[in-house]
């Protein structure tokens, strides 16, 4: 079968600087992969190298078709929702607002008007708080609502950028869990940059390893989970 | 007591006009953080449009809700064609970007228009509807119009799935593009909004002042000065700004500083928050917990 997503020696940077030299990795259809990676190796600028937010060059295939040369607003058209860096909440407006505009794209008002049930079910907190300013919501709650504002679009694949980050354990886990959740009953594919190796591991089924924009170890989650570098530096036994 | 009532009067009448131009300010700043020098010269220029068409014998309204159309497709080409190249540019670059249009857009209409002064018709009638001499007709209509604007941007503001995506972009340009809005042209969308704005304006105070190329500099002056007392980002602030403005203007022209040292009170004004309050008195702040 051929993956959804297939990247070919992806150079990607800011300005001058190159940040990944030649990437490749791929995605299957429903899967959900993990890139993993210590602070500064690149993962923040695979996923907006992805979706046109960086300047990029070298092969991206998604869904059969070449994206590297489209606007971000157009790569979300073909289905690519981004949960980015750092949450990008709409800060002034309410939660329920932060959902409306994830679903700007559809046109289906009455689908639209059943997922935000469906949403509200997922994270039943954010049904409590949907008319408070998103602003002022807690960092859980804003990456519950990052998410589920990319869930608005009905998106084919879903790239997540450190859900875990700056959250207590116990909300990370539910997090994970409900990442779980929702890759089992919509089929949507995920492409999920952690820092938490153990934790992404658990969750996805393939994984690769970047070091200074290059991708050093790649496999199936069992394999990389028991591969020594791994192990060593980012699972820590 | 009857003076200061008349001053007064004046002073909301004015005030709304400037309300109208400011609002059309606060149109561009909230998405793009520029203010648009030349507001008042498109403004001055769409008012030309309306007086051609009134002159070639097009009713009132009709000629009214034309000059708003063609202003809106004007402000939304400037944008495109004009602008959009140099919107990475520094700010100082911008504001002469901003001053030659400002420059352009004049000659122009004294070029097309000529220099002599014509009068505009008000659409309101010239008998006051009931005895008074404090505030004729069109200055009465004059603030509801300008009120009704401020009613249908709320509307559009709030209710409409497009005014959300302008909100967003204002907000957040990043995930505005992440959700798919088209950034772009919720920017040019913006201008074109403000110059419809702004061709109203111009509108109302030709009546007042006579139709010539010169018309709207001093109602720019007040307006800005209006918007950033309001805050920039906010049109409703903005608006309430006009207001004031044209209170303090008729009443600290009449009563404190005199007519010939009307301009400083806007120019006041202007340095004055920007000195003490930056973001004026009902700017914009978000709290925002990370
Ligand atoms: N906007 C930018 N301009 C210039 N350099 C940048 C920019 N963003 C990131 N970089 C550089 O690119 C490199 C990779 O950054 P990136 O954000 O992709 O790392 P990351 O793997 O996501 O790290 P972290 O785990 O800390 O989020 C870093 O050296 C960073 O300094
Ligand atoms: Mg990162």
């Amino acid at each position: 079968m051929t993956p959804l997503l297939s990247v070919k020696n992806l150079t990607a940077g800011y300005g001058d600087t190159v940040v990944l030299h030649g990437l490749n990795f791929e995605l299957a259809e429903g899967g959900i992969t993990a890139i993993l990676g210590a602070n500064g190796a690149g993962k923040t600028t695979t996923l907006r190298a992805l979706c046109g937010l960086c300047r990029r060059r070298g092969e991206i295939s998604y869904a059969g078709r070449r994206i590297e040369n489209l606007a971000t607003e157009d790569v979300v058209r073909l289905g690519v929702a981004h949960v980015p860096d750092g949450r990008g909440t709409f800060a002034s407006m309410s939660a329920e607002e932060n959902l409306r505009l994830g679903a700007y794209l559809r046109r289906d008002r009455a689908d639209v008007g059943r997922d935000f049930e469906t949403i509200y079910a997922l994270f039943p907190r954010l049904r409590e708080r949907r008319q408070q300013q998103a602003g002022t919501l807690s960092g859980g709650e804003q990456q519950m609502l990052a998410i589920a504002r990319a869930l608005m679009l009905r998106p084919k694949l879903l790239l997540l950028d450190e859900p875990s980050f700056g959250l207590a354990p116990l909300v990370v886990q539910e997090i994970y869990r409900t990442l779980k959740t929702i890759n089992r009953e919509t089929k949507v594919s995920m492409l999920l940059v952690e820092q938490n190796a153990t934790l992404a591991l658990d969750l996805a089924d393939h994984a690769y390893l970047v070091e200074t924009g290059r991708v050093v170890v790649s496999g199936d989650s069992e394999m990389v989970k028991a591969d020594e570098t791994i192990r060593r530096s980012y699972l820590g036994y | 007591m009857d003076a200061l009532l008349h001053q007064l009067f004046s002073g909301v009448a004015s005030g709304g006009i400037y309300a109208g131009l400011a609002l059309a300010l606060v149109m561009i700043y909230q998405s793009t953080g520029h203010i648009n020098f030349a507001q008042g010269e498109m403004a001055m220029f769409s008012t030309y449009i309306a007086w051609e068409l009134i002159d070639y014998g097009t009713p009132y309204w009709g000629a009214f809700f034309l000059t708003v159309i063609f202003a809106f497709v004007a402000g939304v080409a400037i944008e495109r064609l004009v602008i959009r190249p140099f919107h990475n540019l520094p700010v100082i670059a911008l504001i002469i970007v901003f001053i030659g249009l400002l420059v352009i857009v004049n000659s122009t209409a004294s070029w097309i228009f000529g220099t002599t002064l014509k009068t505009f018709p008000s659409p309101f009638p010239a008998e006051p509807l009931w005895d008074n001499h404090y505030i004729s007709n069109h200055e009465l209509g004059s603030i509801g119009i300008v009120l009704i604007i401020v009613a249908i941007l709320f509307v559009f503001f709030r209710y409409t799935k497009l005014g959300l995506a302008m909100r967003a972009v204002a907000e957040n340009p990043q995930s505005s593009r992440l959700v798919g809005i088209r950034v772009g042209w919720m920017l040019a969308l913006g201008w074109g909004l403000a110059a419809a704005i702004g061709s109203v304006s111009g509108m109302l105070v030709a009546p007042i002042l006579y139709l010539d190329s010169s018309m709207m500099g001093g109602v720019l002056l007040y307006s800005l000065a209006g918007a950033v007392l309001g805050g920039l980002d906010n049109p409703w602030g903005a608006a309430l700004g006009g207001f004031i403005i044209g209170i303090l203007e008729n009443v600290l022209g009449a009563y404190v500083i005199g007519t010939q040292l009307k301009f400083s009170v806007a120019l006041i004004v202007i340095v004055g928050v920007l000195l003490a309050r930056p973001s004026g008195l009902f700017g914009r702040t978000v709290v925002t917990r990370v």
